[in-house]
């Protein structure tokens, strides 16, 4: 039998992999600052008060880092209308029949660890999966869940209009404990998206031999030769500008 | 009747006959206009608003409270400010501090009630129990809420003194078993000031019925109907120990040598950071202290639901529904756990299940590799 052969695809685009990148550090540094704000070292020190601004500086930090956060994730959204088909927001919403067994099928397979009899090159995703699409829209939610709390507790600090946009939330709960215990709870949830969002593409990567993790560096992933010649890679279309038909029709 | 007050007489007047000077009066009015935020040109204001308005008539409603509201109120740094609001001027009714009883308490209020219609303040003091068709708190042979609706129908503003009227204090707290209730909860068309704390601050108390008097409407409320004056800025934004939060100073217990600094109350459970209210710039007793400076922390009295917000002395309490141990820190790591051997499991499983397609890209991957030309 002979090796099969693989096309080199460009999945994620230079801003899908920066949004990516960026993003990966503000959790890191907003859950690790968060978790120091929510339990502070004990320290001894001899110096007075007024020298130190440590516990200030972890708070800037955690703001600053907060703020790259959202305008990094305004981007993405703005991406999900003008990035290619696999940024595009409609692979995050995989409720379409097509989608809807590709889940099923992707939990059989990689979930469940079932063997299928018969290999249909169909099945492989080029971008997310059904399963993976819904893991993101998932911290999506989680994000906004964060930006809204966030915000709420930060809006008394602050004369900026943004963050006062948020100002309602505080209210809506009943007060800033309930907020913040949200907000530290929500905080897991990223931990645990992170640990099963490593796993899973070390495992597919490992399986399927396709490029998954350096997909997210270089952007491309390797796809069956036969996978491609299949027009409908996934059911969404390019997104058409509206110029594009009079120019095919006066080609 | 005995009980009938001189009604047309201004706040000025009565202060004159009670035997302040006009001296105690200008200086009460400069106190209590910088209470209220106000410049110093709006002192005048005051004192003329004072001067000209005839007494606003008061009723005040006792309900499931402690009276430490009142106790606060009576309490509060200038004298004029319980002679003025309570003993002078307003009252027509206050079971607590009245004259008059029984019988002829009641009927001094249904006169003021019919002759001031949609005039007169109503102040309530405590929550209203719904539970048991409101059998919980009965005065005068009536339950709560039936006399809240009453006095509530012609008046002109309710002020909702202390946690209780405002979110339901104590007595609202898990299980809650009378059902209380706040005002706001009962009441829909009137507007409402709140005034949370257990007990509100007197000088914020005064602040508010000055405010009133001298502008005849209600002060700026913020969105959860709070006067802005007193409610805008955290506890933790005007505490004097803000430097040793800012420094992550932090006493660990109470007895270490960091509370014996004086270092921030933070991981020994303060509610500052999330308690809204002017202890730290308005104080106690006179502007004596207040529990953060007598090395206590703030346990976030005038916060809704500040009983049921775990243990006083913790900074990271449970989560509700998954018992009293269980911090939300726990629960996630408990779980991070869990996920983290699921996923060990499923990578063996899956080295098990996949064997022959492992097998298979491996041998096809060492075939290619035998193709290849240098």
């Amino acid at each position: 039998m002979t090796s099969k052969n693989y096309k080199r695809i460009y999945v994620w685009e230079l801003p899908v992999r920066i949004f990516h990148w960026i993003n990966v550090l503000c959790i890191t540094v907003l859950a690790a600052t968060g978790f120091i704000i929510a339990d502070p070292p004990a320290l001894l020190s001899n110096r007075e008060a007024s020298e130190t601004f440590l516990f200030g500086t972890v708070r800037f930090i955690h703001f600053a880092a907060a703020y790259i956060f959202f305008f990094n994730m305004i981007l993405r959204l703005y991406w999900a209308f003008t990035g290619n088909r696999f940024a595009n927001w409609r692979a995050f919403l995989p409720f379409s029949r097509k989608m809807r067994k590709n889940f099923w099928h992707v939990l059989k397979i990689d979930i469940l660890l079932q063997n299928e009899k018969i290999h249909d090159v169909k099945n492989v995703s080029v971008g997310h999966n059904s399963v993976a699409a819904l893991s993101y829209l998932a911290l999506f939610i989680l994000a906004l869940v964060q930006v809204f709390t966030g915000f709420g507790l930060y809006s008394a600090n602050t004369g900026w209009w943004l963050p006062k946009l948020f100002t309602w939330v505080v209210p809506l709960m009943g007060g800033d404990f309930i907020v913040r215990t949200i907000h530290h709870a929500a905080t897991w949830g990223f931990i645990l998206f992170t640990l099963i969002h490593v796993y899973l593409v070390f495992y597919h990567d490992w399986l399927e031999g396709r490029g998954e993790v350096s997909s997210m560096f270089g952007g491309y992933k390797f796809v069956r030769e036969e996978r491609i010649a299949k027009e409908d890679i996934i059911e969404l279309k390019p997104t058409q500008s509206a110029g594009k038909p009079a120019a095919e029709t006066a080609g | 009747m005995a009980f009938e007050r001189i009604t047309q007489e201004t706040y000025y007047e009565s202060i004159i006959r009670q035997g302040y000077s006009r001296r105690d009066f200008m200086k009460f009015a400069t106190y209590i206009a910088a209470y209220m935020g106000l410049e110093t040109s709006m002192i005048g204001q005051v004192a003329k608003s004072l001067e000209s308005t005839f007494r606003i008539p008061v009723i005040w409603e006792h309900y499931q409270e402690c009276t430490c509201c009142s106790e606060s109120f009576i309490r509060s740094d200038h004298p004029i400010v319980s002679d003025i609001i309570l003993d002078k001027i307003s009252l027509d009714y206050t079971l607590t501090l009245m004259a008059a009883s029984g019988h002829q308490a009641e009927a001094a209020k249904h006169a003021t009630m019919e002759k001031y219609k949609g005039q007169y303040i109503l102040c309530v003091e405590g929550s209203v129990p719904l539970g048991d068709d409101g059998n919980y708190c009965c005065i005068a042979g009536r339950s709560a809420k039936d006399l809240l609706l009453e006095a509530a129908e012609g008046a002109k503003a309710i002020i909702a003194w202390g946690s209780c009227a405002c979110n339901g204090c104590v007595q609202a707290a898990y299980p809650n078993p009378t059902e209380a209730t706040p005002i706001h909860k009962i009441i829909k068309n009137k507007p409402i000031i709140k005034v949370p704390g257990c007990p509100p601050i007197g000088e914020v108390m005064a602040g508010i019925i000055v405010h009133l008097i001298t502008f005849d409407r209600l002060p700026e409320l913020d969105n959860l109907g709070r006067p802005k004056a007193f409610y805008a800025k955290r506890v933790h934004d005007s505490c004097y120990r803000r430097p040793y939060y800012d420094a992550g100073l932090f006493a660990e217990t109470f007895d270490d040598q960091n509370a014996r600094e004086g270092y921030c109350l933070y991981k020994v459970g303060c509610r500052g950071p999330m308690t809204y209210n002017s202890c730290g710039t308005i104080k106690w007793n006179n502007g004596v202290s207040f529990p953060i400076q007598s090395g206590h922390g703030c346990i976030g009295c005038s916060e809704e639901e500040f009983w049921d917000n775990g243990p006083f002395y913790e900074r990271l309490t449970g989560l509700a529904g998954f018992g009293i141990e269980s911090s939300a820190d726990t629960i996630g790591k408990v779980a991070a756990g869990v996920v983290a051997g699921g996923l060990a499991v499923h990578a063996i499983a899956a080295n098990m299940s996949k064997r022959r397609e492992l097998k298979e890209s491996i041998r096809s991957g060492k075939d290619t590799e035998k193709h290849f030309t240098e």
